[in-house]
């Protein structure tokens, strides 16, 4: 487990230097480009792309769903993109309910790379890497917006309704009644969640209390990585939100069921002089709580650079193509080979995600609920790492 | 970093979505999908203890028929020993009582002949004694009916009065 969070840590670290590498990247290159071909000045600093611009919007949350943008022949930008429905609360104003397309005109200010929408009912939107809606007199927005990731959401959760109780109803004809279609491979995956995560940290007779909870887990985050990965996607997994809020129903789960010797041992570490019982409880206290967000950054971390490294790879071609136009059409083949091969990885990443995150979940639980049998002592040590 | 702060809009769908998926899968998906598994487990587990007594129990009744199988061809070999014994002693005895009876036959039938032989022979001695008797009565009248003769008889028998 240690060396996935390390790697994990590593690939947001990477990630977020990346982002950074890149602005330094856009600014250095515009006098080039400027200085090779000044008389078409004026048009590429328009065309050329910017990288960060580019990827930090497709891995962020939007209030359009974008999907692609054309440019007509007098040189403006047709988006195709669907409207959003906004939901704002304004203590004082109340809820208001608009399209995003309200918000139409963007300009640009250029100080702070910020681009800035016009006002709408005393609100406009300020896009940076993310979107933000700002009341015009500064006062307090809550954001309840159906923004893009939250669709996707729905999409995914009606999805998994659909898929579970399809795969369910075969059930009323009796236990004994052979499966068949898809129910197959939901048994093999809920039977996998029973045997390989519930039963070894639980224990068999507790594991039956929290399988719903693990199932849902595993596949709410298995189904919504999975469209994450879909070409227009969200990047719902990969939005700190959702994990935070995953991560925060697993500790709430935690503490709910922990037991008087999970507390005890924590609180008053039995066998230990006085100096270190001191630490060992400090300790002890930040372990409880970087537990959960330990499983709040491994998923948000894994998804995001999933995402990022795809998006940097195909946004490779337009770097090599903005230095020629050859090297960016021999790049395509590479660029393509490797955002296959990072695909792969991503599918399997989605899976593996889901499962470390309901395996751990069960960690987590299997250790606060310690002590009521002593039936499996050794499970908790290798997540403490 | 503004990718690290949390939205509060996606974190408030995610909960409610994310408990309504819980509720509904809860009770229309995980509870009949595990219970059917369990069912099915224990269903499984006692079919293939069910079929392992079955075979226990079938290995032993093939015993049990190959050793009834032994006993039994062991009974007939016994019973035809037994049967063709019964069947030369009754052979032989009926040879035996055959052979007595024959040789019961033969006695009686030789003794029945001897005496019929001893009847027919005694009858043909009367017969020719009658015969010589008649004979001689018949020599005796002619002899007789001449007074020689009746001379000659005379002396004779009193030649044998004479000897005696």
């Amino acid at each position: 487990m240690s060396s996935k969070r390390f790697l994990s840590l590593l690939v947001l670290v990477f990630g977020l230097f990346f982002q950074a590498n890149y602005s330094f990247a856009q600014q250095e290159e515009k006098p080039v480009v400027a200085g090779t071909e000044a008389a078409a000045e004026h048009k590429e600093e328009k065309k050329g792309i910017n990288i960060t611009e580019i990827v930090f919007g497709h891995v962020s949350d939007s209030h359009e769903w974008h999907f692609f943008s054309t440019e007509s022949a007098d040189g403006k930008e047709n988006a195709f993109a669907i409207p959003l429905p906004m939901i704002i609360y304004q203590p004082g104003k109340g809820l208001s309910f608009f399209l995003s397309n309200k918000f139409e005109e963007w300009k640009k200010n250029e100080e702070t790379q910020t681009y800035i929408s016009n006002s709408h009912e005393g609100l406009h939107m300020e896009k940076k890497m993310k979107e933000k809606v700002i009341a015009d007199d500064g006062s307090q927005v809550y954001d309840f917006s159906l923004t893009k990731n939250v669709i996707s959401m729905f999409i995914g959760v009606f999805l998994l309704l659909w898929l579970m109780t399809k795969a369910s109803k075969n059930y009323k004809y009796g236990p004994m009644n052979a499966p068949k279609g898809f129910q197959n491979f939901i048994e093999i995956v809920v039977v996998f969640i029973r045997d390989e995560v519930a039963i070894p940290n639980l224990g068999a007779k507790k594991a039956g209390k929290f399988m719903p909870l693990l199932l849902t887990i595993f596949f709410f985050i298995w189904i919504n990585n999975l469209l994450g990965l879909l070409p227009g996607g969200a990047n719902f997994t990969g939005n700190i939100a959702v994990t935070a809020f995953l991560a925060l129903v697993a500790f709430i789960v935690m503490i709910a069921n922990s037991n008087k010797h999970f507390w005890s041992h924590l609180l008053n570490p039995p066998d230990v002089p006085f100096a270190a019982k001191v630490l060992l409880v400090l300790i002890e206290i930040m372990s409880l709580f970087i537990k959960p967000i330990a499983l709040m950054i491994r998923l948000f971390a894994n998804m995001l650079a999933g995402h990022i490294v795809i998006l940097s790879v195909i946004c490779m071609i337009f770097i090599f193509a903005g230095l020629s136009k050859l090297a960016g059409t021999m790049f395509i083949p590479v660029s393509i080979a490797f955002s296959i091969f990072m695909f792969m990885l991503e599918l399997l990443v989605a899976a593996i995600q889901a499962f470390i995150f309901a395996n751990l979940t069960s960690v987590f639980l299997g250790q606060v609920m310690e002590g009521d049998d002593h039936g499996h002592e050794a499970h908790g040590e290798h997540a403490h790492a | 970093m503004d990718l690290l702060t949390p939205e509060l809009g996606l974190f408030f769908w995610t909960l409610i979505a994310f408990l309504a998926v819980f509720l509904i899968l809860k009770k229309f998906a995980w509870k009949p999908i595990l219970e059917s598994l369990d069912e099915r487990e224990k269903g499984i587990a006692d079919s293939i203890s069910t079929a392992e007594r079955v075979k226990g129990e079938m290995t032993q009744l093939k015993s049990e028929n190959e050793k009834l199988m032994v006993q039994a061809r062991e009974e007939r070999t016994a019973m035809l020993k037994e049967a063709k014994e019964l069947k030369d002693k009754i052979v032989g005895e009926a040879k035996e009582q055959a052979k007595n009876e024959a040789n019961k036959i033969i006695a009686d039938a030789q003794v029945q002949i001897n005496q019929q032989k001893n009847a027919a022979m005694a009858e043909v001695k009367n017969e020719i004694g009658t015969l010589a008797v008649e004979v001689a009565e018949k020599i005796l009248r002619k002899q007789l009916s001449a007074s020689e003769g009746q001379e000659a008889y005379m002396s004779m028998l009193a030649n044998d009065i004479k000897l005696n």
